[in-house]
């Protein structure tokens, strides 16, 4: 499965394809399938995103779940500061990470 | 310190309006990422892992209060209320809006600083000793010369599209608090037995995924030669580096193959060139700039006498505080590595706190060290109490400096998009492990540093322990590396053998100290007993 994830060109906050446009959050990420180069060179070109990249992941119960760490921590936020993180009231987020 | 003249601020403001339009043009699509990627990185902001980063220069460390609470104002208003002290003397915010980023240059134009020349191919911040202008142990101030050649470098057309980036060091003290050698050209003022000072020169150090320490390549300089002498080695390098391939682009690769005595050779053929041109600075020039960091009006007359009494402040004054130039003054240095907390991240309110205490009991000065603390370089010893005290409330009273949990670490995976694994949990980890303070103080002297990966920003290469983080198949390992100095005895740390998971790494660190601990000789430090047993003396202890 892959799916597609960059930065928000305004904020540089995270952000992943939903299948309309960006998300911040990596559980409505959707397959981008064969189309994942067009929808990078369609968004980038009209300056929504930058630094976007495909990633291969599998799906949870929880949602998709990136296959490498790099992209885990870009999902969540900071290990190392859980009060900077999307979930800083759930103190066992960075476990997903790890 | 350096105040800008009117010609420091039109160059600053008008990079910022130029920032402020290159911006707007990306904003509204007229401009690719492409395109705008070189500019932004020309003005220090990079796309990390979670958002921009801005890195802003501190030049040689130093700082005033006003500019320390605008770093204040900056982390408050358009980061999340903290800035982070990197091994270069810079600080970086992890959590910047490109829409906002004109606005914090503008910001920080108002007080003398920029971004300028914190990324890309160009000379990098000019780092120089921290306790410059304040130690017994130096021949003068090195700063008024990491000044001129910061004006040197600063937008020179013929190094704006260097092979790589360029860092140069500039010390006056024999004890090297700079990691000197670690540069790519390295000064050391000396004065030869004439009684005249002039530059011992380095060239080619550096770390990354080649290591290489500087080699000597000048015994003795001139001072008023020193520009020539070193456009002379920046052309050299210019000229003949590997641009063809980025992991030989850097100086140290082409000292390294070029040799030693040909690179001299070739740079000492370009100084004359350079020489000839008579383009050094008169020492009406060294004089004008030099009058910035004229000594403050230390006070005469005053106690040397410290109040003990209290045995916490005892052994904050103990670790902490260093001997100063001018009698019944104190060096002070702040401990940015409380134990489990970030190494090097800072509070909007310490910073502002920090700045109160420059104001009030240091002439108005502050620097930042590469080792990711701060100094208040001119502290009375009488107010040594009153200091303490206020740090020692804000979370900024550690008594570890130079200790087992002043740890150097970089962002690691954490926020940086270089990062293969995360530095900052181990160095938490590792503090925790040894947090006790007698066992610390046991131990005496002992660095650790940390990388995420082999760009080494936490400068393993140059840990009395080392440790690099590596992706061995999507998993975070680490390498034990024992032996490095970035002292005036500097040396490369080796690798011990296989790595360890985050956890391993730990216990790998404290079987090494405890190994040490059993075979020390009196006085030895952790490091001098490596490099009197070598790797075999650790490596069955470590590894079982």
């Amino acid at each position: 499965m892959k799916i597609l994830t960059g930065n928000d060109l305004k904020t540089g906050q995270v952000v992943w394809w939903d299948g309309q446009g960006w998300s911040l959050h990596v559980e409505d990420a959707v397959d981008a399938g064969d189309r994942a180069d067009a929808i990078i060179a369609r968004e980038e070109a009209e300056c929504r995103v930058n630094g976007t990249y495909a990633i291969d992941g599998e799906k949870t119960a929880e949602g998709f779940r990136p296959a490498h760490i790099k992209d885990r921590i870009r999902a969540l936020g900071p290990t190392v500061r859980p009060d900077l993180t999307l979930k800083p009231a759930d103190p066992s987020a960075g476990n997903w990470v790890i | 310190m350096y105040k800008y003249d009117q010609y420091d601020q039109a160059m600053v403001d008008a990079r910022v309006a130029d920032f402020r339009d290159q911006t707007r043009r990306r904003l509204e699509g007229k401009m690719t990422d492409d395109q705008f990627k070189p500019l932004r990185l020309k003005n220090g902001l990079y796309l990390q892992l979670h958002a921009y980063m801005l890195r802003v220069a501190i030049p040689y460390g130093t700082l005033d209060s006003r500019q320390m609470r605008k770093l204040a104002y900056i982390a408050r208003t358009y980061d999340r209320g903290y800035g982070h002290f990197t091994t270069r003397q810079n600080i970086q915010y992890n959590w910047i809006k490109l829409e906002d980023a004109p606005d914090i240059l503008a910001d920080l134009a108002t007080v003398e600083m920029h971004a300028i020349q914190t990324s890309g191919e160009s000379i990098r911040n000019i780092s120089a000793d921290q306790y410059a202008g304040a130690t017994a142990d130096e021949i003068i101030d090195p700063r008024p010369w990491a000044e001129m050649i910061r004006q040197m470098t600063t937008f020179m057309p013929e190094f704006s599209y260097l092979p790589r980036k360029f860092k140069i060091a500039v010390i006056a003290a024999e004890a090297d608090r700079a990691a000197l050698r670690w540069h790519d050209c390295a000064l050391r003022i000396v004065q030869n037995e004439a009684g005249e000072i002039g530059f011992q020169v380095f060239a080619g150090g550096g770390m990354g995924r080649t290591p290489f320490i500087a080699y000597k390549i000048r015994e003795f300089l001139p001072t008023n030669q020193i520009l020539s002498y070193l456009q002379a080695i920046l052309r050299v390098w210019n000229r003949n580096a590997r641009r063809d391939n980025i992991h030989k682009q850097r100086m140290k690769i082409l000292v390294h193959e070029l040799g030693e005595d040909e690179f001299r050779r070739q740079v000492e053929e370009e100084f004359e060139h350079f020489l000839a041109r008579g383009e050094d600075f008169p020492q009406a020039e060294y004089d004008r700039i030099a009058a910035y960091f004229a000594p403050p009006p230390f006070e005469t007359g005053l106690s040397e006498e410290i109040d003990r009494s209290d045995p916490d402040f005892a052994l904050w004054v103990d670790q902490q505080v260093a001997a100063h130039k001018a009698p019944g003054y104190a060096i002070v240095n702040i401990s940015l590595k409380p134990v489990g907390q970030i190494p090097g991240d800072i509070s909007a309110e310490q910073m502002e706190l920090v700045a109160d205490l420059a104001e009030r009991y240091s002439f108005d000065e502050l620097r930042a060290t590469h080792a990711q603390n701060l100094v208040l370089p001119h502290v009375r010893k009488q107010d040594l109490h009153a200091v303490w005290s206020a740090l020692h409330e804000a979370g900024l009273g550690e008594a570890n400096l130079d200790l087992v949990t002043d740890i150097i670490a970089c962002p690691g995976l954490d926020y940086c998009t270089l990062a293969n694994a995360r530095s900052i949990p181990v160095a938490q980890k590792i503090a925790e492990r040894f947090a006790d303070a007698d066992r610390q103080k046991d131990l005496g002297e002992l660095k650790i540093k940390i990388s995420g990966c082999i760009n080494a920003c936490g400068h393993h290469h140059a840990g009395h322990i080392g440790i690099l983080g590596v992706d061995r198949k999507g998993t975070e390992n680490y390498q034990l590396l024992l032996g490095g100095s970035g002292d005036e005895e500097t040396s490369q740390a080796k690798i011990t053998g296989p790595g360890f998971d985050e956890a391993g790494i730990v216990d790998a660190v404290e079987r090494a100290v405890e190994r040490y601990r059993e075979i020390r000789e009196p006085g030895e430090r952790f490091l001098d007993t490596y490099r009197r047993v070598g790797m075999d003396g650790f490596k069955e202890a470590i590894y079982g």
